[in-house]
């Protein structure tokens, strides 16, 4: 019996999955990104460092899992696509800091933390798509609330990071008391309650449901790539918003090294390949993100929607309204 | 007691596989504690109203219409000579290979403005726009309850077949020889004595509709469950997330006391189950009304989405995936197989204790095993990940002191916190179905052997266990399909490069593209087939 027990429990603990040691030629990210996006670059990666790529995607409570795992946390890198969460990583001690001249030359000075703990990788622009029909136009974060857009707007979730960030912009520029009205405007506007994702609400442009709706820029250019959402892209053309005065909003995609990394000279080795011009050609290329490298091509389809002037509002100020941000949003019952 | 007063072996390792379940569930109340505060209160005064509303009405739909889809169709396949029976008894079970979430988006596709059936509608009709005509909008309450509900009633139909089927047909003789006519034979007599196995399926289905998130989420329903994932991933306040999941629990403790009090008292054994051949005949019209309702659920819950992801598995077929997918595959079987298995040993062990020791304190650690079923898989990861962290870390110091090397986070990073996950969340359906397979042993049995002078492990191995084996299995198979389709606590526990089907799927259906990994959605209806196949033929 005691045998079996014994037998059992061997038997058991294989069947687990390998603990992973800690060996000097690989590196851990626990990711954000999708793996269509980062597993190109990362094989990349291996293919001119020798380094493997250990990756978990851990879309949500990343930074709940680093702070439980704390010192015997296997995580070396943290990729995000959204500054808010670089910031709570910043704030909870979770990040080290990577002194590297090759980020600091590669990286522009306002992505960057002043203590070196997250670097920013991609720009990701909210812009707001109108209806072909509608003809071009400019238009504002501001003009969602007009009344002329009654029943006219499609978004996803008011309280996902993107339209968070983007309200955190609002309050930074209007004030909370303004910033509350403004949701309620927008809200009057709505043509269904907010659902599905970037994509989705383009689909429904298409559909007829409305005329307008928000949307990351690098949706566009995916879904132009797309047998079946081509007819959706080809419905609305995309906009950047409040070109006359502060600038289209515009957040990052990042990268910090974990406080207990394991591997941070390979991490720090993959921090510095994602800032590459290889890397970030990459970023445009499969992901249709602007580049943060100084002098790294758009790709050409991103090329042909022009320039715009960026909203230069510092990002730990986006991250700071956060907070205030989801509370007006639950205030106009924005979801509701 | 006939094996004597006590058998404290037996009754510490009761106690000790519940706590071990309820763990992570205790630290989740215990962080909740002193947390109902400023946040709380503004989220009282905001949305908290309208989710509680919603999670409820939503609770109270579905279980009407699992009821409206389950009990029916059971009562059809097991007690009357409807056309094509045969088909229908394992047809009905499929459903439950669909994840719901899988339903809801195919559904949406199908029924949506720009979907086929209204552009059909719009070209037949010559209607422009939206405004020129209704169509219902899946998107909505009422929808998330038809979606979940047609994947859910299954469970429905499947007890109370079980029931049906395994009734004392000496009771229906009797109720006809004192003139009841086989129709109030059947509404008299059977459908009340399979009572107890229709609520303990309606509760299996109101707890997952409590847990649920993906489908609520897609289909833009605030419950509970978005707020505990709004607090917790976007104010970053867990204690708070936890305050709520604690009023979550408080819902799902409610459901299972009203259930267990709903049929308090009542036993129904029988060793003479009931496969006679003096079914009702059925009337013309009425096997017509019957094969249309049969035959509508299957095609509704299952042969419809399905057929949907074929289609696009043929348009959008990327064979390259298919190595990976094998691969994925391969690991969601095991882990899936690894708890059913862990799932049912354990009910086995408590359900039986309980039958042995039948004091009413013995009866606890069966029902506190099952109270994971309705904490939502995401409250539940981070509660096993509050729990083994610590131990892990006091396992690496201990290494570390003993300057041996490191072991790592071998609870809380492996597959074994995901394998644990599902075992507190799908122990209550473990439990349920074999308590109810207990249940129809007549106690008198349980004395036969004693009185011959054999011994209490010996009776339970050559008298119960046999007996048993049919429940044992149908509840190792419903955890298996379970924990395949299970996503969020997968989610948040897995290690390093490491995937399941619902992971893959899920992550291609957030970003509209689940097309791209149709086939990967046709093997965990496949994988989920397989189990359902099985307990059809284990049936006859």
């Amino acid at each position: 019996m005691i045998k079996k027990i014994i037998g059992l429990t061997a038997f058991a603990a294989t069947l687990v999955a390998p603990v992973f040691s800690a060996s000097a030629d690989e590196v851990n990210v626990y990711s954000y990104r999708q793996p269509f996006l980062v597993e190109p670059l990362f094989n990349e990666f291996t293919k001119q460092s020798g380094i493997k790529v250990n990756v978990v995607f851990a879309k949500k409570g990343m930074a709940e899992r680093l702070a439980r795992e704390g010192e015997h946390s296997p995580a070396d890198v943290l990729l995000t696509t959204d500054i808010s969460r670089l910031i709570e990583l910043q704030e909870k001690g979770l990040l080290q800091a990577v002194n590297s001249d090759v980020l600091e030359a590669a990286i522009p000075s306002q992505y960057q933390a002043d203590d070196n703990s997250w670097f920013g990788l991609t720009t990701r622009v909210r812009n707001i798509y109108t209806a072909k029909r509608l003809g071009d136009m400019a238009i504002s974060y501001e003009d969602l609330a007009d009344e002329k857009y009654r029943g006219k707007i499609c978004t996803r979730s008011g309280k996902h990071p993107y339209n968070v960030a983007l309200v955190s912009s609002m309050i930074a520029e209007h004030g909370e008391a303004k910033t509350l009205e403004w949701l309620e405007g927008v809200k009057k506007n709505l043509a269904r309650k907010p659902q599905g994702n970037d994509r989705g609400q383009v689909q429904a442009i298409h559909q007829g449901l409305c005329d307008v709706s928000l949307g990351n820029s690098y949706y566009f250019g995916k879904m132009l790539n797309d047998d079946k959402q081509k007819v959706w892209a080809d419905a609305v053309n995309i906009n950047f918003p409040n070109q006359v005065n502060r600038g289209a909003h515009v957040n990052i995609s990042g990268v910090g090294v974990a406080k207990y990394a394991p591997h941070k000279e390979a991490a720090k080795a993959l921090l510095e390949f994602l800032a590459s011009d290889k890397a970030q050609q990459m970023y445009a290329e499969t992901n249709m993100e602007y580049p943060v490298r100084a002098g790294v091509k758009k790709s050409a389809l991103v090329a042909s929607w022009g320039d715009f002037k960026a909203d230069d509002l510092p990002l730990e100020t986006i991250a700071s309204h956060r907070k205030a941000a989801l509370k007006l949003l639950d205030q106009a019952k924005f979801d509701l | 007691m006939i094996f004597g007063q006590r058998n404290t072996s037996w009754l510490t390792l009761s106690w000790l596989i519940a706590l071990a379940l309820l763990a992570p569930v205790l630290v989740m109340l215990f962080t909740s504690i002193g947390n109902f505060g400023e946040l709380f209160s503004h989220l009282w005064q905001t949305v908290l109203p309208t989710y509680i509303s919603n999670t409820l009405l939503l609770t109270f739909y579905v279980s009407l219409l699992v009821l409206l889809f389950g009990v029916p169709s059971a009562f059809l396949i097991s007690q009357t000579q409807l056309v094509s029976a045969m088909w229908l008894r394992w047809a009905l079970l499929l459903p439950l290979a669909m994840p719901a979430y899988l339903v809801a988006y195919l559904y949406t596709d199908l029924f949506d403005y720009a979907g086929p059936v209204q552009r059909l509608l719009r070209a037949s009709f010559g209607w422009q726009s939206p405004t020129e005509y209704w169509f219902f909008d899946l998107r909505t309450l009422e929808g998330a309850a038809v979606v979940l509900a047609l994947v859910l009633y299954p469970y429905v139909y499947m007890l109370t077949r079980t029931a049906l089927e395994q009734q004392d047909t000496s009771l229906l003789r009797a109720g006809r020889t004192l003139g009841l006519s086989a129709r109030q034979a059947m509404l008299k007599i059977a459908l009340p004595l399979a009572r107890p196995a229709i609520m303990v399926a309606v509760t299996l289905v109101m707890m997952e509709t409590i847990a649920d998130f993906a489908t609520v989420q897609y289909f833009a329903v605030n419950t509970l469950t978005t707020a505990i994932y709004d607090t917790w991933l976007g104010y970053g306040d867990m204690a708070a997330a936890n305050a709520l999941a604690s009023v979550l629990l408080l819902f799902v403790l409610f459901t299972v006391v009203a259930e267990q009090k709903s049929r308090a008292g009542q036993r129904h054994q029988s060793n003479r189950p009931n496969f006679s051949d003096d079914k009702l005949a059925l009337s013309f019209g009425q096997q017509v009304m019957g094969l249309v309702f049969c035959w509508l659920l299957v095609i509704l819950g299952f042969a419809l989405p399905f057929g949907l992801l074929i289609a696009m598995a043929i348009d959008y077929a990327q064979l390259e995936q298919l190595g990976q997918l094998a691969e994925i595959g391969w690991e969601t079987l095991k882990i899936s197989a690894y708890a059913a298995t862990a799932a049912v040993a354990l009910s086995l062990l408590l359900a039986l204790f309980h039958r042995f020791y039948p004091k009413s304190v013995n009866h606890l650690p069966l029902q506190i095993s099952g109270f994971g079923y309705a904490v939502p898989g995401t409250v539940l990861a981070m509660a096993l990940m509050a729990t083994f962290g610590p131990i892990d870390h006091w396992l690496n110091d201990t290494a570390a002191w003993l300057d041996w090397s490191k072991p790592g986070l071998i609870l809380s990073g492996t597959t074994f916190a995901i394998i644990f996950a599902f075992v507190v969340r799908f122990a209550a359906i473990a439990n349920g179905t074999i308590s109810a397979g207990i249940g129809k042993i007549p106690h008198s049995i349980d004395k036969a052997p004693a009185s011959l002078g054999v011994g209490l492990l010996a009776t339970i191995r050559t008298v119960h266990l046999p007996i048993l084996k049919s429940s044992v299995f149908v509840a190792w198979l419903l955890v298996f399909v379970e924990a395949m389709k299970e996503l969020p606590a997968v989610l948040l526990l897995r290690p390093f490069n490491f995937e399941t089907l619902s992971t893959f799927i899920y992550q291609l259906i957030s970003d509209e593209r689940l097309e791209q990994g149709a086939i990967g959605a046709i093997f965990i209806v496949l994988f989920g087939l397989i189990p359902i196949i099985w307990l059809n033929k284990n049936k006859h």
